[in-house]
């Protein structure tokens, strides 16, 4: 094999190794690509209805249900126009409370969204900056003075 | 007093820095030898002034000077001297400080340990580490200064905030700044030698150990931030491809390379302009680190309440530094252009693979983590990139890179002769198979297709290094510090695939609602909860629940687990109990009261995860074993 050829077929070879990883990561990608939506969105209808999405706002007060003794909890989650159900089994993170910003990770069914992770952020002042954005004006500004 | 102390000395540290770029590239270009010699004392002037600075704000702590904002926004009347003194890193302000100190000490480093360098050169190395510390000083000064008085003072300190409050993660930010900051020290090489037109196998010789160096502080430091989240934040993960993880890893991913490619530089002189290229990323990527950070602009679970304006100013000496860079290596890296060739299989190409896929990796990681900010930015709505990318893209790359990394240390220079290594190695492949089936089958009963490639692949890495320094031994060759440490690193990689492979494969996660006196099942071990008590610690009040472990009826552990209310700031905390061991972890967090007497409780099994960071923990003392070489002394003492 001349050395010529030898780096042809090298070139082939490298050039079919990217194609072929850049087509799994681009798959990948687009599979794992989360999109937001605040409850307004998701009243609207734009928020998808078979495919995992993130949601998030405040959690209304007096909205945390809980069977005693069971894991599976219900709260609200509002932008102060509309507002989500959230349904979860777990454990919720230390700082979930309610008037507290939240997003949750799920999807939704019969109207209700089926969350399988709930995240609040780390520090009491920290408001998560999409929750933040999608507060709606006139009442934005009393939430982020909590 | 005090506090003002501290600005006076921060504003004539930066001062300083300017002197020292000034007299450090403008001496060299004009070949000014006073200014040249200046240098070094310069150097120290900023690490003194530097040291003054962080003193005060630290006496500030210590002292509870709630005057002073940042003191009073971050420490507390009841908060343990310890973490009074780690609170000076606790946020923005101070940890900017530490982050200039640390790279005025290298920067000091570099000009006590440089007297064999040629002059010129020796001070454009110093005259560019001068200008970014110069750069950081106005940033901090301008935008964050620590020392602001706060009129009227507070009576009280609002507290550090409680997740902060942890011996790991008082570690974790000066080690990872001086993996960070210490890529500076690459970087400036790399400007050096560019602007000199000069780089040679004695560059590469000089770059190595503070690169090396610069990457065992940030592989210590994240392991130490991995173990931290693991057992800290009480979800029980060890990695979670959070934008700030994702921002160390990139840096390390490239500092890796950077090493790989550094020793074709110095051994055969190839890869120069590759080797520089990297060294711009890593340092690139260090400070993309430090803007995604403490800009504000990812969600993250590090993400505290920062400032968006201060992210500009960021941005602003992130781009100076980049672009600076890179138009610089557009113009003068063609110069450095070398054309010796190498054969398809030798360490060279091993080494070039390796680069390539290390870089591909780091290059999919930042595509996942920038790709929110560019979608948000062009307002095509708000995403987040989930963790099954990044496993995915991480695993792609590094399967091929730790399958050749086994062969490769074996390869020699130019041409390798690997036929008369090919029996051995295969003899290594086979019995890291059969290991990796007894692992997955005899102790976990279980294998998939991808957990036994996982475990084979570690121990082969294993192996393979072994049989490196064993056949040296036994061949009576010479193993220096450099090939024994390099062995070693390997090594630790090994370890650290198995972690994953075992933690990814046989973990079980289970969120219970439990009674007291009620029993969970949880792989092979019964878990008793046995009811909560209220306990009082130094600055927290606790429910601590216990939990008793058995397996076949035999006690295993007994674990408490409390849910904390720190004082000050009325901050919940899980604090997780685990029982630790060789084969695996047992972890337990208490949840929330649910009501008719049960409590929710999160259980974990963590098959292995030990070995993760013991892995990250040997890679680093290999990393430290090889740059005591011998050969890399007699450059820094100059015979």
């Amino acid at each position: 094999m001349t050395p010529r050829r030898k780096r042809l077929y090298a070139l082939i070879a490298i050039v079919a190794g990217v194609a072929a990883s850049a087509t799994i990561a681009l798959k990948a990608f687009n599979n794992n690509m989360l999109y937001f939506y605040d409850p307004s969105q998701v009243a609207a209808g734009v928020a998808p209805l078979h495919k995992t999405f993130r949601v998030g706002g405040m959690v209304t007060k007096g909205s945390v249900l809980r069977e005693p003794g069971s894991l599976e909890v219900h709260f609200v989650v509002t932008d102060f126009q509309h507002s989500v159900t959230v349904s979860y089994s777990g454990l919720l993170p230390d700082l979930f409370r309610e008037g507290q910003g939240v997003i949750a990770h799920g999807h939704l069914k019969d109207g209700l969204f089926m969350a399988d992770e709930v995240l609040a952020k780390h520090d009491e002042k920290y408001m998560p900056p999409e929750v933040a954005k999608s507060l709606k004006p006139p009442v934005a500004s009393l939430g982020a003075g909590t | 007093m005090i506090p003002e102390l501290g600005e006076y000395a921060l504003i004539l540290a930066f001062v300083l820095a300017l002197a020292q770029s000034v007299f450090g590239l403008g001496g060299a270009h004009l070949q000014h030898r006073s200014w040249m010699e200046a240098l070094t004392p310069t150097a120290m002037g900023v690490w003194v002034c530097m040291a003054a600075s962080f003193c005060c704000i630290t006496y500030a702590f210590v002292s509870h000077d709630f005057s002073v904002a940042y003191v009073a926004n971050n420490s507390n009347l009841a908060l343990p001297l310890l973490y009074r003194v780690a609170a000076v890193w606790g946020a923005h302000e101070g940890s900017l400080l530490l982050w200039i100190l640390i790279l005025a000490s290298w920067a000091l480093a570099v000009a006590l340990c440089s007297s064999t360098l040629p002059a010129a050169f020796r001070a454009r190395v110093l005259g560019v580490l001068g200008l970014i510390a110069a750069g950081f000083l106005s940033f901090t000064i301008a935008t964050s200064s620590p020392f602001l008085r706060l009129i009227p003072a507070a009576l009280d300190g609002a507290d550090l905030n409680p997740i902060l409050q942890d011996p790991a993660l008082a570690a974790h930010p000066p080690i990872l700044y001086m993996g960070y900051v210490g890529t500076a020290v690459a970087f400036a090489f790399a400007v050096a030698a560019m602007l000199s037109g000069q780089m040679d196998a004695a560059w590469a010789r000089w770059t190595r150990p503070w690169t090396v160096m610069a990457w065992l502080f940030l592989t210590i430091g994240i392991a130490l931030g991995s173990w931290w989240a693991y057992y800290e934040l009480g979800w029980g993960g060890w990695w979670f491809w959070d934008p700030v993880e994702n921002a160390s890893f990139m840096p390390w991913l490239t500092a890796t390379a950077l090493i790989h490619s550094l020793a074709v530089t110095e051994a055969k002189g190839l890869f120069k302009s590759w080797t520089l290229l990297l060294a711009i990323f890593a340092f690139s990527l260090s400070l993309l680190g430090t803007f995604l950070v403490r800009s504000g602009v990812l969600v993250s679970v590090h993400a505290f309440a920062s400032d968006p304006s201060r992210g500009l100013f960021i941005l602003g000496l992130l781009l100076f530094f980049i672009v600076g860079s890179l138009v610089l290596y557009a113009v003068r890296a063609s110069a450095l252009k070398t054309n010796t060739g190498f054969a398809l299989v030798s360490r060279e190409s091993f080494l070039l693979l390796n680069n390539a896929l290390l870089v591909a990796a780091a290059a999919l990681i930042l595509t996942g983590t920038l790709w929110p900010l560019f979608m948000d930015a062009f307002n095509l709505g708000k995403i987040s990139v989930g963790p099954p990318y990044f496993n995915l893209v991480f695993l792609i790359p590094t399967l091929p890179l730790i399958a050749l990394l086994g062969v490769g240390m074996h390869a020699g220079w130019t041409r390798a002769m690997l036929s008369s290594k090919r029996n051995a190695l295969i003899g290594i492949a086979g019995g890291a198979a059969l290991v990796a089936a007894f692992v997955a089958l005899g102790c976990y009963d279980s294998a998939q297709l991808l957990t036994i490639v996982g475990f084979t692949a570690g121990f082969f890495v294993i192996g393979s290094s072994t049989w490196f320094v064993l056949h040296r031994l036994l061949t009576k060759q010479h193993l220096t510090r450099a090939a024994f440490g390099m062995a070693l690193a390997h090594a630790g990689v090994g370890v650290l695939v198995i972690g994953v492979t075992g933690v990814s494969a046989y973990k079980v996660e289970k969120d219970l609602s439990l009674a007291p006196g009620e029993k969970a099942q949880i792989a092979d071990y019964s878990f008793e909860y046995m009811g909560a008590r209220p306990v009082a610690g130094p600055n927290y009040d606790a429910i601590e629940g216990r939990v008793v472990i058995r397996k076949h009826d035999m006690l295993v552990d007994e674990l408490t687990t409390q849910k904390r209310t720190f004082r000050a700031q009325h901050q919940p905390m899980t604090q997780a109990g685990i029982s630790v061991g060789w084969s695996r972890d047992l972890f337990v967090a208490l949840g929330e009261d649910l009501g008719a007497g049960k409590w929710s409780m999160r259980i974990q099994y963590k098959p292995l995860v030990r070995f993760i960071w013991l892995g990250a923990l040997i890679m680093a003392l290999g990393g430290l074993i090889a740059v005591m070489d011998r050969r890399y002394r007699s450059v820094a003492k100059g015979a």
